[in-house]
């Protein structure tokens, strides 16, 4: 079956028009590895379903955890497993489809045979990829020879790679003896391996397999893995305490988490790690797609109290596209390698294959509550502004802090952890919005004076009118002079009861609109009783029975038209917050434009 | 290819100074300095027309018997100054200002790093800042024989 294979092989794919020719061994041996993963996918936990969900209900994709562990068995430095991944495609749309892998299969297969990784080189023939799978997996149709070949030539390359590793080694000589012991070990111990698929998730079950069994050239990098794996019991649980103490130092308050998968690989995120550093980052930003940018998160990692130097080593490793700002992925590297160096991991050389960005965001995807977060948060945040606005001479700031608290505190598993942040965050919410601050404590006294007291003549007037009616109905003889008292009365009374804040319309309206109701009182009057004009104030005996009847009638509309006075002036405040605030809008936009020329002119445009 | 490379600040202090080690590195570091005049004397001249259209790239410096010096200088008055091997003199002007521009773009990324204050210097020794700029110029300082 191996002859006939190789023949296939051999004989079968040439460059041709479509973009990927399979022999039929091959086409068997990666449709059968395909199912493999996308089987371990199925079956298995977290990143894979939701993905293939998220994806597209109708296809099938194979989950980025077992295919990663298939690649990695394939022994080729990760440098180039990122290459193929590229090439291949997974990471433009975002998951391993059939025709990902099949392509990054083939890219694998041309990179042992020591090819350049490139599009065209899988159109010529190839051998089939080898992986360093155990006998029982099916992979025997690449033959024990072959399999055996593929590991002793991969042992001297071990060595040197472990040689050129040695100087970040503390713990020194378990480690050159164990890798090099595991490939050879490998036949009867990789089903074990392969059960490490779900890597993120049964740890405690893995822990007690064999841990000597790592894909080696890759641990190379993660020197405290081997001895921290194989020394599983007793220090294991040591350093789970201590490291779960420096954690709790670290950050101001916070759920302990489930460090115990730590130990095994020390650059791989826990869904639970990424479930708190997402958390963090929500609370230095509130939009998870968009950037922290380099202060924000310079204060933030200061806290971990570690020196500037290796701060500024993180940041270098974990800045992928060096801009200043760090995008979720690339905060989440930068927190776990802190979290790591805090531990006592020695900062590794590079960026560590499942740190890259790309290898995050394809191992966890956003997940769907924070996008719904999200947008429940950006909805009812400015429902919440109005009320916030209206009700401003009520509240005080905090109060309205307390809204997007409320709206935070119903996803939360991190509850404690997520009002401790957004405590924090409340003194930069209140910042961010210094123009509603400010916008909120000066309109009170600065209202323009000329909307209102035509507003109030002609809620005076209909007061006026009422009053006169009612007057009318009380009394059977009126007489002007009575009436004039009682609209100079009336007008004061509904001044007096306006807010206090309108002290200045208060010296005006009283003035005016006795002589401006006198000519509807006329006319009122003159239908009621044709009486003449008469001049000079009533009597004190007359006027008092009727001012008691007044109040209690008038009282109750006159708190309605308060009412109806305060909605009119909080709408006009409003409107001048908007404009204020648009113009704030403008200008720092302008100012992001200037910034913009100048980071450009700053960095020249390279043309390699 | 390159013997020498230096980035001086505005102030005209060194951030950064590295030169292949089997030389003397003080002849150097003297060059260098002294090639601070010829960088001034070129931006003053070019100054006083608009500043937008200064080209960053200066050119030859000024050659020596054994040493030619190139410089190089940004918006923000940071120089970049190399010195190169006479004999080597396959090396044409474009290659120089490749070299100069990833010079550049190195030193942008070490710029983006928040912990960075401007006016430290590149470090790359122990486990801190400057590891990404300090390989991009032993790619350039290629083995002098």
């Amino acid at each position: 079956m191996e002859a006939a294979a190789a023949a296939a092989a051999g004989g079968g794919c040439g460059s041709g028009p479509p973009p990927l020719l399979l022999s039929e061994g091959e086409q068997q041996c990666y449709s059968e590895l395909f199912a493999r993963c996308a089987g371990a996918a199925g079956g298995g936990p977290g990143p894979g379903p939701p993905e293939a969900a998220r994806v597209a209900p109708g296809t099938v994709t194979a989950a980025a955890g077992p295919v990663a562990d298939l690649f990695r068995a394939s022994q080729l430095p990760a440098e180039t497993l990122h290459q193929i991944t590229e090439l291949c495609g997974a990471k433009r749309v975002g998951y391993f489809g059939p025709t990902q892998f099949y392509i990054a299969l083939k890219l694998i297969a041309a990179a042992q045979s020591g090819l350049p990784v490139r599009i065209e080189s899988i159109k010529c023939e190839l051998p089939l990829p080898r992986f360093m799978m155990s006998k029982n997996d099916g992979e025997i149709r690449f033959g024990n020879p072959a399999e055996l070949h593929g590991t002793k030539v991969q042992i001297p390359y071990l060595t040197t790679e472990k040689n050129s590793f040695k100087r970040m080694d503390d713990e020194d000589k378990q480690e050159t003896q164990s890798p090099t012991m595991s490939p050879l070990a490998s036949p009867p111990s990789s089903p074990p391996h392969y059960q490490r698929v779900p890597l993120s998730h049964g740890y405690s079950k893995l822990r007690s397999s064999a841990e000597q069994m790592h894909p080696a050239p890759y641990e190379a990098r993660q020197p405290l893995v081997q001895p921290e794996g194989s020394s599983s019991g007793g220090p294991g649980t040591k350093p789970l305490r201590h490291q779960t103490s420096l954690i709790r130092s670290f950050s101001v308050e916070r759920e302990l988490q489930d460090n115990s998968s730590y130990l095994d690989e020390p650059w791989r995120i826990t869904e639970e790690q990424r479930e708190y550093y997402v958390n963090q980052f929500r609370s230095l930003q509130p939009d998870p797609s968009s950037f922290i940018s380099g202060s924000v998160a310079k204060n933030f990692f200061t806290k971990s109290k570690l020196s500037i130097p290796e701060l500024s080593y993180i940041w270098e490793l974990s800045d992928a596209d060096c801009d200043g700002a760090l995008t979720l992925s690339e905060f989440c590297a930068a927190f776990h390698l802190i979290v790591a160096r805090k531990n006592g991991y020695p900062l590794p050389e590079g960026l560590p294959p499942t740190l890259q960005p790309e290898y995050l965001q394809a191992a966890f995807p956003k997940p769907k509550w924070d996008c719904q977060l999200f947008d429940s948060y950006s909805e009812s945040l400015p429902a919440n502004q109005q009320p916030r606005d209206l009700n401003r001479m009520e509240t005080s700031v905090k109060d309205t802090a307390d809204l997007p608290v409320s709206t935070q505190d119903v996803t939360g598993d991190d509850k404690q952890a997520l009002k401790s942040t957004v405590n924090e965050a409340l003194p930069k919410d209140v910042s961010e919005d210094p123009a509603t601050k400010s916008g909120l404590l000066p309109p009170p006294p600065a209202l323009p004076p000329r909307p209102c007291p035509s507003q109030i003549w002609a809620i005076m007037n209909s007061v006026a009118v009422n009053i006169c009616i009612q007057v009318v109905e009380w009394s059977e003889q009126v007489s002007e002079a009575e009436l004039l008292p009682q609209l100079s009365r009336a007008p004061s009374q509904a001044a007096e009861s306006s807010p206090s804040k309108k002290d200045v319309l208060y010296s005006q309206p009283p003035s005016k609109p006795i002589r401006r109701k006198f000519r509807p009182e006329n006319q009122a009057t003159e239908n009621q009783e044709p009486s003449t004009v008469a001049s000079g104030p009533a009597s004190a005996a007359t006027v008092k029975p009727h001012p008691t009847v007044q109040k209690q009638s008038s009282k109750q509309k006159k708190a309605i038209q308060t009412a109806i006075r305060k909605n009119k002036e909080a709408n006009a405040v409003l409107a001048r917050l908007n404009s204020e605030l648009q113009q704030q809008l403008k200008e720092v936009h302008q100012e992001r434009i200037a910034l913009e020329n100048q980071l450009e002119q700053l960095r020249p445009v390279t043309v390699l | 290819m390159a013997v020498c490379v230096a980035v001086i600040a505005k102030e005209n202090y060194p951030l950064y100074i590295r030169s292949t080690p089997t030389e003397n590195e003080l002849k150097f570091h003297y060059m260098v300095h002294t090639s601070l005049d010829v960088v001034d004397e070129k931006i003053s001249a070019m100054g006083k027309a608009l500043v937008d259209q200064r080209e960053l790239y200066l050119g030859l410096l000024y050659p020596t018997e054994d040493y030619k010096v190139y410089g190089y200088v940004t918006n923000s008055k940071v120089k970049f100054v190399m010195v190169v091997d006479s004999s080597n003199t396959a090396l044409r002007d474009n290659e120089i200002r490749s070299m100069f521009r990833k010079l550049h773009n190195s030193y942008t990324d070490v710029m983006c790093n928040p912990f960075y204050n401007p006016g430290d210097r590149i470090q790359s020794r122990f486990v801190c800042l400057g590891r990404a700029f300090d390989n991009m110029v032993t790619s350039m300082m290629i083995p002098v024989c």
